[in-house]
């Protein structure tokens, strides 16, 4: 496996331009003659069929729910950045670069996001002209608040729905394509497999989930938007559907995968009530512009919250973080509440939780302002909870939430598959080993709206990509490894269904690989996978039947795909032996507990070969340079 | 808490569905209503028998994709909760709840609480979006939009597509469903070239997939999880009645009678 990032020459603030001017263009008549696959239709996908259906190429796209518009990236709730400096606080393309390398704890691909940066303003223009209704002032200009690990005010958002009314917007410019006939949408259909010929990605093979048919669709280049993995740990915030299938199968068929140890677990959800728990909510990180963490400093202090005066309270992260306060970034957060838990000052019944307190907030500017900023938070954290936070303080835990990690990318997107591109979270490319909030919203409409149209066409234009239709036989191939897959989920019948597996690997996925990590830990989770992931090919029980919506076999398969990955995500931890963004290892910290890295030893991407399941993977490294951005450690205090 | 449920259980559009009841003895008040139909269908499954199958993703009360009529009504009897956001606490120890499908020519069932509302993107696709190619745009900030515009027009889009305004309906009428997207982009200048053209073929669609028309009944809003409102129903009646006029002005200018 080869990595070439691919990177443009010249100054960083020249590259993308540059890149722009020197790539191979496809003539607006021959466009109509290239087809294209496009899997997934949150942010990424949606804006990705989209824009390539406006450009001319002839566009199939695919989703596993009834319609595009269910995709996860609709539960975003906070905001998308971008560098407008409408605020006029300091903002720039350079700052927000800045921001996004060192929010990712300098392990980003600097040209990625330098160009994340520059497009940042268009996207805002786009969703602006589609009639996304961010919020406003009362003088009609748009509207910003304050996101974690930035000093400026460059977060546009749509009450806490901003993931909603963007992915409509993109879904509404996908629609219209539908409409005069550019895209051809395949709902209730799951990528089950990527066709590789003569060294390129050709085409996908699919399962319907109403009729369970196994169907081949060919094609000249193949997008995967297919989002991120934190359904491995069972509990996250994602939606139940949310997935690795597509990037491990396309691993499985040579796509490197990248880092797949950087998790976040996001600082802000709601915490677990009980073992029925099917999955966590998040509640805006948003909520720290206004809310106030803090424990008691006394352990084991069972008081209610109300009853704890001011002088014996620990508000931990204004006191560790004076700077940046409540807004520390992600990791930082969740770490620090981890840490009080572990002390023993969590609070709630089960000690797993810390107070995020509006009390003053509502002092300050009165409960009605609170309630237009957070209206639809406060009111689902009451369904959820039966708490009302307007009178006591919310109780938060943090939650596995985005995955950094994902199918390796060069500057164009493509994957070490020529022509398999990778969109959104499901690539791994810009936010290094830790998200900033309002960066993902971003990332997903960058990648599809502003850079595949350009650098698709590069590869269509210069690649010699001979007539291939489903008949070939690599499609029969797969048709029929895919067929065989499938009789075999459905055939065991067994005493375990498929979430009584995911609940036991989401176990030790969070008690070994999660918030921290040790090389004891890690080795424990090696050992226990690769057993659970026998006793699943022996002891599965899918009922119903295969030609028919079965929704058990749906997720035995995903199941089944955690399973194997859920190995390479251990071992990539074990083997990155330093702490950087979302990825701690307890072993590396600095005296005062934080990631302490190893810029001399792990200045790279971690790039993973797959020879064979229950085989070990081969690791490749991508050195990643820093011209820009100075390494050091990172401080928000 | 002691739950009863009677669940509709149909295996196919083709085979007639009938009421299945289930005694939960083992119910927290904690759980969400997708929660309590999980421990059934593990049970189920356990026994060797088919799980209820029915849509639900990102359980956040979002992504519309969770749709239960339960005794009768929409997503439950809690005010502004989708099925997902509804919990057990909201019922009584004892209760019998009856849970079916969508009911609406429109919705065809699929499969027991499964059904497809495939007619909603279509009506979409007609034009319920802004015409504007990638790259179109100008600067965010170059048309002020009042703040009480883009509050409204966010609460019209506030709209997760679920289908309950359609279930609650006497006609089945997606109506509301209609009125909110066209209702978004009346409000915002730009939504304003196409808007009487919108409101007429996103109409004209929802009729074509055979839903009713609106009959004032208000059933839709109450049912609404995101609460929007039917003053859109008569906000997008004026537009289509203008649309139509415009239409038949335009069609009589071209054949050289106007």
């Amino acid at each position: 496996m080869k990595l070439d990032a691919k990177i443009p020459s010249g100054p960083i603030g020249e590259k993308w331009d540059r890149h722009r001017f020197e790539v191979k263009l496809v003539n607006p008549a021959n466009k109509r003659k290239f087809s294209v696959i496009v899997v997934g239709t949150g942010l990424a996908g949606a804006s990705a069929a989209a824009t390539l259906a406006e450009l001319g190429y002839r566009v199939d796209a695919f989703c596993f729910h009834d319609s595009p518009r269910r995709a996860h990236s609709i539960a975003a709730q906070g905001g998308i950045n971008a560098a407008k400096n409408y605020q006029n606080d300091g903002d720039s393309v350079h700052r927000l670069f800045y921001d996004t390398v060192k929010g990712g704890d300098f392990r980003a691909r600097e040209a990625n996001v330098h160009r994340l940066a520059e497009v940042s303003r268009n996207i805002i223009d786009q969703c602006v002209a589609q009639g996304v209704p961010f919020a406003r002032e009362y003088g009609g200009y748009l509207a910003n608040r304050s996101f974690g690990g930035a000093q400026v005010s460059r977060t546009f958002y749509a009450a806490g729905q901003t993931g909603q009314q963007l992915l409509l917007g993109a879904y509404g410019a996908l629609s219209r394509q539908i409409g005069n006939g550019n895209v051809k949408m395949h709902t209730y259909t799951e990528m089950l497999d990527v066709v590789v010929i003569d060294g390129k990605a050709r085409g996908i093979v699919t399962r319907n989930l109403r009729s369970g048919a196994i169907e081949s669709w060919a094609a000249d280049a193949v997008l995967l938007c297919t989002g991120g993995y934190s359904n491995v740990f069972y509990l996250s915030t994602n939606a139940k559907g949310s997935n690795v299938t597509a990037t491990w199968r396309a691993h499985k068929r040579g796509a490197g995968f990248a880092n797949p140890c950087y998790t976040q677990i996001h600082p802000t959800c709601i915490p677990q009530s009980g073992d029925h728990q099917s999955k966590l909510t998040l509640m805006s990180e948003s909520l720290r512009n206004d809310g106030r963490v803090w424990v008691p400093k006394q352990k084991g202090d069972k008081r209610a919250s109300q009853d704890i005066p001011e002088s014996e309270r620990d508000y931990y992260l204004e006191r560790k973080y004076p700077s940046f306060g409540n807004l520390s970034p992600r990791d930082i957060a969740s770490r620090a509440a981890k840490e009080v838990c572990d002390e023993g000052r969590g609070v709630g019944p089960t000690g797993l939780g810390v107070y995020l307190d509006f009390a003053d907030a509502m002092k300050r500017v009165g409960e009605s302002t609170v309630a237009e900023r957070y209206g639809n938070l406060f009111d689902m954290y009451e369904r959820i909870t039966g708490e009302n936070p307007y009178k006591q303080p919310m109780r938060i835990f943090p939650a596995p939430h985005y995955t950094m990690g994902g199918l390796w990318v060069d500057y164009n997107l493509m994957s070490t598959i020529p022509g398999l591109h990778v969109l959104g979270e499901a690539n791994f490319s810009d936010h290094g080993a830790n998200r900033l909030g309002a960066s993902a919203l971003m990332q997903g409409l960058a990648d599809g709206y502003f850079v595949i149209p350009i650098t698709l066409g590069h590869y269509l234009a210069s690649s010699q990509l001979p007539k291939v239709d489903t008949s070939h036989q690599s499609f029969k191939e797969i048709e029929n490894e895919v067929r065989e897959k499938t009789k075999k989920l459905m055939s065991m019948k067994g005493k375990r269904t498929p979430d009584s597996f995911h609940r036991e690997l989401g176990r030790i996925m969070w008690d070994n690989c999660g918030m921290a990590r040790t090389a004891e830990s890690l080795k424990k989770a090696l050992a226990r996978i690769p057993s659970l992931r026998a006793e699943f090919w022996e002891n599965l029980n899918v009922p119903g039947a295969e030609g028919d919506t079965n929704q058990t076999l749906e997720n035995a398969g995903r199941v089944a795909d955690f399973l194997e990955f859920a190995e390479l995500m251990c071992m990539d931890a074990l083997t990155r032996e330093e702490s950087c963004g979302g990825h701690f290892r307890s072993e590396h910290q600095t005296p005062d507990g934080e990631a302490k890295r190893n810029d001399e030893e792990f200045c790279h991407a971690s790039v993973w070969e797959h020879q064979g399941v229950g085989k070990p993977a081969t690791l490749h490294k991508e050195a990643l340079v820093f011209e820009n951005v100075k390494l050091t450690q990172r401080s928000y205090k | 808490m002691n739950i009863t449920l009677h669940v509709w259980r149909q295996k196919s559009p083709k085979e007639p569905g009938k009421l299945v009841t289930y005694k939960r003895g083992d119910v927290s008040p904690d759980m969400s209503f997708l929660e309590m139909i999980d421990v059934l269908n593990e049970d189920l499954a356990a026994k060797g028998e088919e799980p209820v199958a029915f849509e639900h993703d990102c359980r956040e009360g979002i992504c519309g994709s969770c749709a239960m009529m339960i005794d009768g009504m929409p997503h439950g009897p809690q005010d502004l909760t989708t099925t997902c956001q509804l919990h057990m606490r909201t019922f009584k120890d004892g209760a019998e709840i009856t849970v079916e499908p969508w009911r609406a020519a429109a919705f065809p069932v699929v499969k027991d609480l499964v059904v497809d509302r495939g007619a909603f993107d279509r009506i979409v696709q007609q034009g319920g979006y802004v015409s504007v190619n990638t790259g179109n745009a100008q600067d965010a900030n170059a048309i002020p939009i009042s703040k009480e515009s883009a509050d409204r027009a966010f609460e019209a889009a506030a709209c997760i597509g679920c289908g309950a305004c359609v279930a609650a309906c006497p006609n089945a009428s997606a109506m509301l469903f209609v009125s909110a997207k066209v209702a978004q982009l009346a409000e915002l200048p730009q939504g304003q070239p196409e808007r009487y053209r919108r409101a007429k073929k996103m109409v004209d669609q929802h009729d074509k997939e055979g839903f009713g028309s609106c009959r004032n009944h208000y059933e839709c809003e109450a049912a609404c999880p995101k609460g929007i409102s039917v003053r859109y129903i008569a906000q997008l009646n004026r537009d289509y009645l203008k649309a139509s006029v415009a239409v038949a002005e335009h069609a009589a200018r071209s054949s050289g009678n106007g």
